[in-house]
């Protein structure tokens, strides 16, 4: 194999990992795989879960799509991928039913639709169609990644101020009828956003984490 | 009037991009200007007409605890639900193929507007999504399903065409540079669902 040759980690290998967390990001960049990602942030459990379904789908579909990379005839291929994508979604949604069956529920279709998330057709058609199995494994735990740091970050966001609570853990005090009764923030009189509950408030998070990041990093910037 | 209750929900309500951010990596990459924007919604449309429906056929008489008791009633037991995923993708992915094979054949001025979007469209989620959410709306016939599939085709292209105009006017605009393109974008279509979130709510 080609890629015996270099050292497992080589500075080309570490960037396959690192660029998908900030300058490549498959979300904010690449602008893949926004189709089921914002739909699952209202809290911070369903989109680490979620996250990790698509880490584990993302890393096995490179990873076999890369070893018969060559026996794949190229006017089939795209069915050939979905094939294998759908069987490995299967495999999460099923676990997901035995093992956390209260998330699997609230993630209602959003499981099935990692299929079509473009985050995985992508780098099957972008990376793993042209690399060996290590190269995509690795490309697989970054892209991945990069799509939970999104995730998470717009829910901690939503979560925050939407509800007060992380993880369904009340952080900035307790809410209780009257001002007198509340602990934390709340017996400041301060008030949950419930607007940040709401599905536009994701699109708007994400929005202004482009800005953020392309402040930050100035050649991403779009010139038109 | 149940068939109108559900066009109207399906295009306004429950929008494809606004209410469930179906297909927005397409919603996003070919928004640029109305005339692509029209192509790959009628596309959409049209895809999403033709498999909703059929998956429905499946699910109902294949896949469905209990789907297959016309077969016999040895069968009535056998649940298949857990292979929804694949069978409907590859109904998409296949319907998807015949219908490029029949629009290059009997309308080759349309293949010629919509010929690159088409295969595109297989992977768009507003498709999958559409045959799972109508697994799980439970709808009486194959009707309802048919007109869920139109009017959310129409919601997705009502939603595109739309966004693709407001695009093409904010060239104009000056819009801070690390907002260009992508970051307003989101934006516009945050402000988009809060106005449709103002249809909620209606019945027919």
């Amino acid at each position: 194999m080609a890629e015996g040759k270099e050292a497992l980690f080589s500075k080309q290998n570490k960037a396959l990992l690192s660029d998908p967390l900030n300058d490549n990001n498959p979300i904010s960049v690449q602008v893949l795989g926004i189709c089921s990602a914002l739909a699952i942030t209202v809290q911070l459990k369903p989109a680490v879960v979620m996250s990790l379904a698509v880490l584990f789908v993302v890393i096995a579909s490179n990873v076999i799509v890369s070893l018969i990379r060559n026996l794949i005839p190229g006017r089939i291929r795209i069915i050939v991928q979905l094939l294998i994508v759908a069987s490995l979604v299967i495999l999460v949604d099923q676990v997901l039913k035995a093992y956390a069956y209260d998330v699997s529920k609230e993630l209602s279709v959003f499981v099935g639709l990692i299929i079509t998330n473009c985050i995985v057709m992508g780098r099957l058609e972008a990376f793993a169609l042209a690399n060996g199995p290590w190269k995509s494994f690795l490309d697989g735990v970054g892209n991945g990644a990069g799509y939970a740091l999104i995730l998470v970050l717009v829910a901690v966001f939503r979560e925050l101020l939407g509800s007060g609570k992380l993880f369904g853990i009340e952080i900035l005090g307790h809410k209780a009828k009257t001002i007198a009764d509340s602990t934390g923030l709340y017996a400041l009189g301060y008030e949950n956003n419930g607007f940040m509950l709401l599905s536009p408030m994701a699109l708007i998070t994400v929005g202004l984490i482009i800005w953020v990041q392309r402040s930050k990093n100035r050649k991403l910037i779009e010139q038109h | 009037m149940e068939y109108i209750n559900i066009f109207v929900k399906s295009i306004f309500i429950d929008n494809m991009v606004f209410a469930y951010f179906l297909g927005m990596c397409s919603y996003l990459a070919v928004s640029k200007t109305v005339n692509t924007a029209v192509g790959l919604g009628a596309a959409v449309v049209f895809v999403l007409s033709i498999t909703v429906p059929v998956n429905f056929l499946i699910d109902t008489y294949l896949l469905r605890p209990g789907a297959l008791s016309w077969l016999g009633e040895e069968y009535a037991s056998i649940d298949l639900s857990f292979l929804s995923f694949i069978m409907f993708i590859a109904v998409i992915a296949s319907m998807v193929q015949l219908v490029e094979m029949i629009v290059e054949r009997f309308a080759p001025a349309l293949y010629g507007a919509l010929g690159i979007f088409l295969p595109l469209i297989a992977v768009n989620c507003a498709i999958l999504g559409g045959s799972l959410f109508m697994q799980q709306k439970d709808f009486a016939n194959v009707g309802e399903s048919a007109v869920y599939g139109l009017g959310s085709g129409i919601g997705w292209l009502l939603a595109i065409v739309a966004i693709a105009a407001i695009r093409e006017k904010i060239a104009y605009s000056h819009v801070p540079g690390p907002l260009k393109g992508l970051g307003i974008t989101f934006i516009i279509t945050g402000l988009m669902a809060i106005g449709f979130m103002s249809f909620s709510g209606i019945k027919l």
